[in-house]
């Protein structure tokens, strides 16, 4: 069981600068996100595209803004279960709650933040019938442990940079790589375009385009997949992975039968004070909420993170009145032992 | 200034006929979001950057819309349900000439 003060659900902005929030206030978080690396949208969609409206950033590159982030709120040591969705909530008898993740994670404690923004990021899966039938038997939306391709026959479909980037590395670890896209272009960063294409002239990737998987075949488990190619008539390729990189999109996903007040696909809070859900410890912050006049931006996410933690000191500190402090004036003080603190003044007086 | 009336026909199959403003920098996933036609989340998730495709509808009608660019072009190649007249709507910015526009959305995914 992991135990925390702030339990926040989503790694993205919002959910990052919630730690540096509570963490000015002795509070200490721990994050849950279905990705695989924190950042939420920022890490997931649009890394290397600009935003412009942070404070004091004219211009900051989303995935800059992550790395920032993570920087502000590390000496507060955030605790990361990644790769795992928030599944199911259960409220305790002294008032804390228990988040399990589809993993079967569990995490305690006394307030649980939803930072979940569009919701959690699911694989995007291609039109073929009996697809979720060979789901973790052949098939798979997500490579999480390349060794299980070792000596395997592998086909990817998909022309973005993770069909690209996975079968670049699966050369070196499968039997053999084929890559299946509906283009002879690829949506990717040049020096892995180049890289697959010198492969594919080593023989070592068998690239197939414009072309579609147009069916699945197996008994226990996938045995091949049909290609298309643009205009030819369609042939069976033998495999034992197929691994539709199609990209994800987000789903509310289980919160939404948290018991929560869902309006619109968002989470209704108390906007007047401190971003409470109808569910008293669970508050939701970011994209994920909605109250009259709710504006989906980063910088509005930094403002609900930052009153959201007010609440949490108040219910992890019943009666205890809070003082506000400027980091100017105090520092800050991290978990880790590390102290930031303004420089003192030189002053010397004139003889 | 007059606003241009556009056609849209829902994921449920129903047809709305909508306003559309051409007096502000407008795309036609921000006027379909504007009258809520499809529901918050399904629609626009990137925010208009031609990376998610979740704004895809198809053109019914015989408007001339500017020219497909090539994020665009590579986000429907990754993209299902495309048909030859689909497009993303983030990426068909609102104007007079649009005027009588006809789409479609594409179903969810």
């Amino acid at each position: 069981m992991i135990k925390t003060d702030i339990l926040i659900i989503g790694a993205g902005p919002t959910g990052l600068f919630a730690v540096f929030e509570a963490g000015l206030l002795k509070l200490k978080c721990h994050l849950i996100d279905a990705l695989p690396q924190p950042g939420g949208q920022c890490s997931e969609i649009y890394p290397k595209k600009p935003i412009y409206d942070i404070p004091a950033y004219p211009e900051i590159l989303a995935g800059d803004l992550t790395d920032k982030l993570l920087e502000q709120c590390k000496q507060f040591q955030p605790g990361f279960t990644l790769g795992e969705r928030a599944e199911t909530i259960e409220k305790q008898e002294d008032g804390s709650f228990i988040v399990t993740t589809n993993k079967g994670t569990k995490h305690q404690a006394p307030v649980v933040a939803i930072a979940g923004g569009l919701g959690s990021f699911e694989p995007r899966k291609p039109l073929l019938n009996n697809i979720d039938q060979f789901e973790d038997k052949g098939i798979e939306y997500m490579i999480k442990e390349p060794e299980m391709y070792r000596g395997k026959h592998v086909v990817i479909a998909g022309g973005g940079d993770s069909a690209l980037d996975w079968s670049i590395f699966l050369t070196s670890v499968a039997e053999s790589v084929t890559l299946v896209h509906r283009r002879n272009e690829f949506r990717g960063h040049l020096d892995s375009v180049e890289k697959v294409q010198e492969l594919k002239n080593l023989g070592k990737i068998n690239l197939i385009t414009p072309a579609e998987i147009t069916a699945i075949n197996g008994d226990s488990k996938l045995r091949s997949v049909e290609i298309t190619k643009e205009g030819e008539a369609p042939f069976i390729l033998e495999t034992d992975h197929f691994i539709p990189l199609f990209g994800l999109s987000p789903k509310l996903g289980p919160i939404a039968d948290w018991g929560l007040e869902i309006e619109k696909n968002a989470i209704k809070v108390n906007n007047a004070l401190d971003y409470q859900t109808n569910i008293p410890g669970i508050f939701a912050i970011g994209d994920v909420n909605t109250y009259p006049g709710k504006l989906k931006l980063i910088l509005c996410g930094f403002h609900e993170a930052t009153l959201m933690c007010q609440a949490a000191y108040q219910i992890i500190n019943p009666g205890k009145k809070y003082v506000l402090k400027y980091t100017t004036v105090s520092g800050v003080d991290g978990f880790d032992g590390t102290r930031k603190e303004a420089p003192k003044a030189v002053v010397k007086a004139f003889d | 200034m007059l606003d241009i009336i556009i056609k849209v026909t829902d994921r449920e199959g129903v047809q709305h006929e909508v306003a559309a403003p051409v007096d502000m920098p407008l795309n036609l996933m921000e006027v379909i979001r504007m009258h809520e036609l499809a529901p918050e989340g399904t629609i626009g998730i990137c925010g208009g950057m031609a990376m998610c495709a979740s704004c895809q509808c198809y053109v019914v009608s015989n408007h001339i819309l500017p020219e497909m660019q090539d994020e665009e072009e590579a986000m429907l190649s990754e993209a299902f349900y495309v048909r030859d007249n689909s497009r993303l709507s983030c990426q068909i910015p609102i104007s007079v000439d649009l005027d009588g526009l006809e789409v479609k959305l594409a179903p969810e995914s």
